[in-house]
């Protein structure tokens, strides 16, 4: 017997999906029945009270957690998120409900053996609920008390080699893709630039000093499959220079009906004869592409990398050689109003070690938004208040043809009185000479 | 700057604004030092490291305040 009725809960778990009611509720059984005999650090029924307060706060129409609080344990000012309950006696074991935020691993690739351990630690001194992952990419454990917060990060510092993730006004976890790992159209090693950032810039990790979030994001390719371009305040995307490698064979294969288009992705139901012509060619969004003689050409000056062609037959096309990354700022998704996708910054960098390039625009970067921008105001809200051309600026970049979306459409960038020779006074006796009033 | 002043400063400068908030932005800190903010960070660091300061944090945005300073810590029995 549940130890709170959640009649508008139980409603969630009717719908086709799996519900996190039906999690919470297995958590809170198994936590009642405690098989294994674990000694729980925080109260045996949290679980039930959450899901008790949650109930609530559908009943009421308002939340019934208080915002904010502790953050950290010693030296640390992101990583933990505090969460204090307002109905305390009727929900005790939520009345303290802390949020950790562990910083994932690069791919978030991991053993079995490390997910045991991790579940372990959290059963025992934790709600032993998590979200994996949360929107940054951390993993998140939901819910433990202010006293077990230094020794759950002694033993995952000490023991699991684990560090905890950035919060508040912090870069916050950099997030990665597989990258070259196991992606063959990984254009740079995202994990290792990753890794090296999270690395160099801990101090900005762990204590906050910037006005706002802060977020990195890597990419590997243009398919952006961790969404950098929409959310990160720079994002890494993968690109290359070259041509599109093409396998005139492979290509051939293709129509010929040897292979499946995007790797068999559709074979759900039957959509008929591969079209190449209608598959590929006429969805190239630059319309770059043509058949010659049973041949595909591709114009490469016109391709924008938007990587449909390359995603329905990759056995035939493959990314270029000259690779490296594109890095976009100023992207954010606010839960309410306000998103904003990335502006092009850096058309192309190499991704090689020491990213000495790369560290050099970030740095500039933080400079100009730590002094300049205002507090809680994010990156793209910097650029769009005092314009691109203040970035670049600060970045040490020289605007080019690629940070303009079309020619006299919304010029930003102005000149200056020093960059025009006489400077903006003039002989206005020797302008009326040719010039009649 | 040295420590010494910095921490003089900075207690001085939020204890009289005590009646008014008990929370403070970074960018109020390095205002109060008047230092360029990366310099700034050193200092409130190290008064962080030194318990002079102490974080709070609503999960997006972070403050510093003076430890026991406001309404939380008392209301969550937490001083």
């Amino acid at each position: 017997m549940a130890k709170h009725a959640t009649p508008l809960l139980d409603q969630l778990e009717s719908g086709p999906w799996p519900s996190f009611v039906s999690d919470l509720k297995q958590e809170a059984a198994n936590r009642a029945k405690n098989p294994n005999n674990v000694e729980f650090q925080v109260a045996q029924d949290c679980v039930e009270d959450l899901l008790g307060v949650l109930e609530l706060s559908f009943k009421h129409g308002m939340t019934h957690w208080k915002h904010g609080g502790i953050v950290g344990v010693f030296g640390y000012g992101g990583g933990v998120i505090g969460r204090y309950c307002d109905q305390p006696e009727k929900f005790p074991g939520v009345a303290h409900f802390h949020t950790m935020r562990v910083a994932q691993p690069g791919g978030k690739y991991y053993t079995t053996e490390f997910l045991k351990k991790l579940c372990d630690l959290w059963e025992f001194r934790g709600s032993g609920v998590t979200n994996m992952h949360g929107s940054t990419g951390d993993i998140i454990l939901i819910g433990t008390s202010t006293p077990q917060l230094e020794e759950i990060f002694y033993e995952l510092s000490h023991n699991m080699n684990q560090d905890l993730g950035g919060s508040g006004s912090n870069l916050r976890t950099p997030a990665d893709c597989i990258g070259s790992s196991r992606c063959e159209y990984s254009c740079y090693d995202t994990q290792a630039i990753c890794y090296d950032l999270t690395q160099e810039y801990q101090d900005e990790l762990h204590r906050p000093a910037f006005p706002y979030k802060f977020k990195f994001k890597f990419d590997g390719c243009p398919n952006c499959c961790v969404a950098s371009i929409a959310r990160a305040d720079i994002s890494f995307v993968g690109t290359w220079k070259d041509d599109i490698k093409i396998d005139q064979e492979a290509v051939a294969g293709y129509i010929g009906g040897e292979f499946a288009p995007n790797g068999g992705a559709h074979s759900g139901r039957d959509w008929g004869a591969f079209d190449i012509e209608k598959e590929v060619v006429g969805l190239c969004p630059t319309e770059c592409m043509w058949m010659d003689g049973g041949k595909l050409k591709i114009d490469n000056k016109e391709c924008t990398r938007c990587m449909h062609c390359i995603n329905v037959m990759p056995r035939a096309l493959h990314i270029g050689d000259d690779r490296g990354c594109s890095m976009l700022v100023g992207a954010k998704a606010p839960i309410l109003d306000g998103a904003q996708m990335g502006s092009l910054l850096v058309p192309f960098v190499k991704v090689e070690e020491p990213y000495d390039e790369i560290k050099e625009v970030i740095e500039g970067i933080w400079d100009w938004w730590m002094e300049e921008g205002k507090n809680r105001e994010r990156l793209g809200e910097l650029i769009k208040r005092q314009g691109f051309q203040k970035l670049l600026e600060a970045t040490n970049i020289k605007a080019m043809p690629q940070h303009v979306q079309e020619p006299r459409h919304n010029p930003y960038i102005f000149w200056k009185e020093e960059e025009v020779e006489g400077g903006w006074t003039r002989d206005v006796d020797a302008f009326r000479k040719d010039h009649q009033r | 700057m040295e420590y010494e002043e910095a921490k003089a400063l900075i207690v001085e400068k939020l204890t009289k604004k005590l009646k008014t908030k008990s929370k403070f932005y970074f960018n109020d800190l390095s205002k109060i030092l008047e230092l360029k903010p990366r310099v700034a960070k050193k200092l409130i660091n190290q008064l962080v490291q030194e318990g002079v300061l102490e974080y709070w944090s609503s999960g997006s945005t972070s403050m510093y305040g003076l430890p026991g300073t406001g309404k939380q810590a008392g209301a969550e029995h937490e001083d």
